[in-house]
């Protein structure tokens, strides 16, 4: 099996890309391969708990919390996130804060990349 | 141990988004990646400048005094300062009117490098070698 990293930058609420990521990262960990999700720029916001699901919206925490059960690596620049007021006394628990050469050192060492910008 | 090629695309316009400063900023991070990998292992970026991204390289910018934020101009600079290649569409600038003398130089702040004007037969040629890419 081999290693997925995926670096999305988009925002949970207002597209869809983000969504696709968590679904995507859940497919690849489910057939067995290790995944690895950097999270920027918008998509920081998944990494806030105590996220109300309103049906109108697209919702991440529940996905996140699953993803980490199965061992998906997920971080998120600490810059961005605090640029945006989430701090980490309200991220969720197991969610890593780090700067972007952390998404450049799990590229070096993965087998695929796919890069969802955000814009 | 290796290092390896990683490519970026700068595709997106300067200021419109984030997306541009994104790019150059992970670029730029390369420099402290070693921190994180094994003895002898490292990223190395290739910069490939393209379409509306080719604004991002003229010279003069005022972000700070307009937006408050930190240039492209700055980060371009920086990028060339830590050896960076940026690599930039000719076609593109051409398509823009933009000549040479209207770009971005960092000899002010000591770089060796400087923005490499190539073919865009040249930026796929670059791309093709490294292992990923990342467009920004």
């Amino acid at each position: 099996m081999g290693t997925l990293t995926i670096g999305c930058f988009a925002s949970l609420v207002g597209s869809k890309s983000l969504d696709f990521t968590l679904k995507l990262a859940k497919a690849a960990v489910d057939k067995g391969h290790h995944v690895n999700l950097w999270l920027s720029s918008n998509a920081t916001i998944i990494g806030k708990a105590h996220q109300k699901h309103l049906k109108d919206y697209s919702h991440a925490e529940k996905y996140v919390r699953e993803l980490l059960e199965k061992g998906v690596e997920i971080c998120e620049c600490e810059a961005c996130a605090l640029a945006r007021g989430i701090q980490k006394t309200e991220a969720i628990e197991g969610v890593q804060w780090s700067a972007m050469h952390w998404y450049l050192a799990k590229i070096y060492n993965s087998d695929r990349v796919v890069h969802i910008g955000g814009e | 141990m290796s290092v390896i090629d990683l490519g970026f695309i700068i595709q997106r316009p300067p200021y419109k988004s984030e997306t541009a400063t994104l790019g150059f900023t992970h670029a730029i991070s390369y420099q402290v990646v070693d921190i994180l990998l094994d003895d002898g292992q490292g990223v190395n970026p290739k910069v490939c400048i393209v379409g509306e991204g080719v604004l991002c390289c003229l010279s003069g910018q005022k972000a700070m005094e307009n937006y408050g934020v930190t240039s492209l101009e700055s980060h371009i600079k920086n990028a060339l300062l830590v050896d960076l290649d940026l690599y930039v569409c000719k076609e593109d600038l051409e398509r823009f009117g933009i000549t040479e003398d209207k770009l971005i130089d960092a000899e002010d702040m000591g770089a060796d490098k400087k923005l490499q004007i190539v073919p865009l037969g040249e930026i796929q040629k670059i791309l093709n070698n490294t292992k990923h890419i990342l467009a920004f």
